[in-house]
């Protein structure tokens, strides 16, 4: 049985691109057929941060007008052979949107993929509707900030009145929450919310906190989704956190201020 | 082929629950003063709102109304007057006349104890229910339970609104807005495990947290309720 999986929040810039490609590609590099969809029209970033922009020949508002077919417009990645991206359109509007043709979409693409990963944009509109409506999971992304949370809070009570699962009145969403660049400092000199307080506010489990890392940016811009970058705190925190989700007990890294060494302290980072 | 049983239209007897204004005047002056008063604080939960006026408290010796300007005074403040409920006699020419329904055979659960000269409660045909919910109520969401008193068993978060017509009971933290005896019931009173709140308002009384913290109570167990129109909130036990 595949599953629908919307990444979603409220609020613009706190992360859904960004873990939607690390998300889908971590499924991916465990062996789970994996497609993510762009839901955000004519601000597509995805395939950027995927790094298949140049690859893009038809887009998902092609595939819903049925001028092109699934699999004329789903990009294979080159890196993982089960991850595939089926792109935004840049052109065209939200119009395109229907329960209709995207349900069509999703239904087909049912038959070949485990998880279907929707990358929504931001807002409450349309968009962000179309793709949290034929979700079976959510992964809210949140910042640690007040406003973060309160757009969160919004997103899952839409979650509760728009989604399919809502409307038809079968077993709600499973929700998942995820904190996204926690900076361990700033929670303990009390600039930003703490895991417990953001736990507190939204009463949803929590699946992964992301640290801040410049390495999320580096990588977008190289085309990489960071979850690829063995190195950095934040490509583990999304290691660890795809482990979660399949079902292993990881416990959460990356929550103590580092302490900065000697030669660090001397010669900065 | 026409039908010999109409199936456009349809007659049918269905109890509705309904705002009452209590008048214990004909003073068109007074009446309005208190209601622009009163409305004031719960416009939106009234406007455009069906209401029966009720002529049993009546004070006045001297009976007689204008039911034309009575109506309109209802008008003016967004009420949409429909009838006239235990009115005498003598008068029901005079609110036929002004296109209002003579009702009859209403049940109230209106209370004693005020002295006010007009006074909105509510009237129903139905017992006093109770509404449980047990999902987060959250940023944007509201519920409202008519008729009766709001149980909540998880968080009233921060940008959600619960109303009711009677008490609010919250066995978690109320960080949002709550809105208890919304019909006029100076009595209804708002419980919660952990008072955070925005904005608490009973019966049309209302104190804003963000510019008056009761910081004495503040994440404590806590009931607000009304004393001489303020809001109380103090810690339980
Ligand atoms: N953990 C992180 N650390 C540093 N920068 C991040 C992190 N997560 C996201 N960003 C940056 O924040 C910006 C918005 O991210 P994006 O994933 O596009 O958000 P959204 O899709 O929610 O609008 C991007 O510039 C991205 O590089
Ligand atoms: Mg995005």
């Amino acid at each position: 049985m595949s599953k629908v999986i919307v990444v979603t929040s409220g609020k613009g810039g706190v992360g859904k691109t960004t873990t939607s490609a690390s998300f889908a590609t971590g499924l991916a590099m465990r062996g789970y057929k994996t497609v993510v969809i762009d839901f955000d029209i004519g601000l597509r970033n995805l395939d950027l941060i995927m790094g298949c922009e140049r690859r893009v020949v038809y887009d998902f508002v092609n595939v819903i007008n049925q001028e092109a077919s699934l699999t004329q417009a789903v990009i294979r990645d080159k890196a993982y052979e089960n991850l595939h991206i089926l792109p935004a359109s840049q052109t065209r509007d939200k119009e395109s949107f229907t329960i209709k043709g995207v349900g069509q979409v999703i239904n087909e693409l049912k038959d070949s993929f485990e998880y279907i990963i929707c990358d929504s944009p931001a807002g409450i509109e349309k968009g962000a509707i179309m793709a949290l409506y034929f979700a079976d999971e959510a992964l809210l992304v949140t910042n640690p900030e007040v406003s973060s949370v309160r757009d969160s809070d919004r997103m899952l009570g839409i979650l509760h009145a728009k989604s399919k699962r809502a409307i038809d009145g079968i077993e709600p969403i499973k929700e998942h929450l995820i904190i996204n660049r926690y900076i361990p400092s700033r929670v303990e000199s009390g600039e930003m919310l703490s895991i417990k307080d953001i736990q507190d506010l939204l009463g949803i489990d929590l699946l992964g906190v992301i640290p801040e890392s410049e390495m999320v940016l580096q990588a977008s811009n190289a085309g990489v989704p960071v979850i690829r970058e063995e190195e950095s705190n934040s490509g583990q925190a999304y290691r660890d956190l795809v482990g979660r989700f399949l079902g292993e007990d990881i416990p959460l890294r990356f929550l103590e201020p580092e302490k900065k060494g000697l030669l660090k302290r001397l010669f900065g980072t | 082929m026409s039908k010999q049983h109409s199936t456009l239209v349809e007659l049918k007897g269905s109890a509705f629950t309904l705002p009452v204004i209590h008048l214990r005047t004909f003073d068109l002056v007074g009446i309005k003063t208190e209601l622009n008063e009163r409305l004031s604080q719960s416009v939106s939960f009234f406007a455009h709102a069906p209401v029966v006026i009720d002529l049993g408290e009546l004070k006045d010796t001297t009976l007689s109304c204008d039911f034309t300007k009575l109506k309109q005074l209802l008008r003016d403040v967004k009420l949409i007057p429909i009838g006239v409920y235990q009115c005498p006699e003598i008068l029901h020419p005079e609110a036929i006349k002004a296109e209002l329904a003579i009702l009859k055979n209403g049940v109230s659960n209106k209370k004693n104890g005020s002295n006010t000269k007009s006074t909105i409660k509510q009237t129903s045909t139905n017992k006093v229910q109770v509404k449980i919910i047990d999902k987060p109520v959250r940023s944007g969401q509201q519920i409202y339970a008519p008729n009766g008193d709001l149980v909540i068993l998880s968080p009233v978060n921060a940008g959600a609104e619960v109303i009711a017509d009677g008490n609010i009971y919250i066995y978690a933290p109320l960080r949002g807005r709550a809105l208890a005896g919304v019909m006029g019931d100076t009595t209804a009173r708002i419980f919660t495990l952990s008072m955070e709140a925005q904005l608490i308002s009973i019966a049309g009384h209302y104190r804003l947290f963000d510019e008056d913290p009761p910081v004495k109570v503040y994440t404590n167990s806590a009931q607000a309720y009304l004393e001489d129109k303020h809001i109380i909130v103090t810690q339980i036990p």
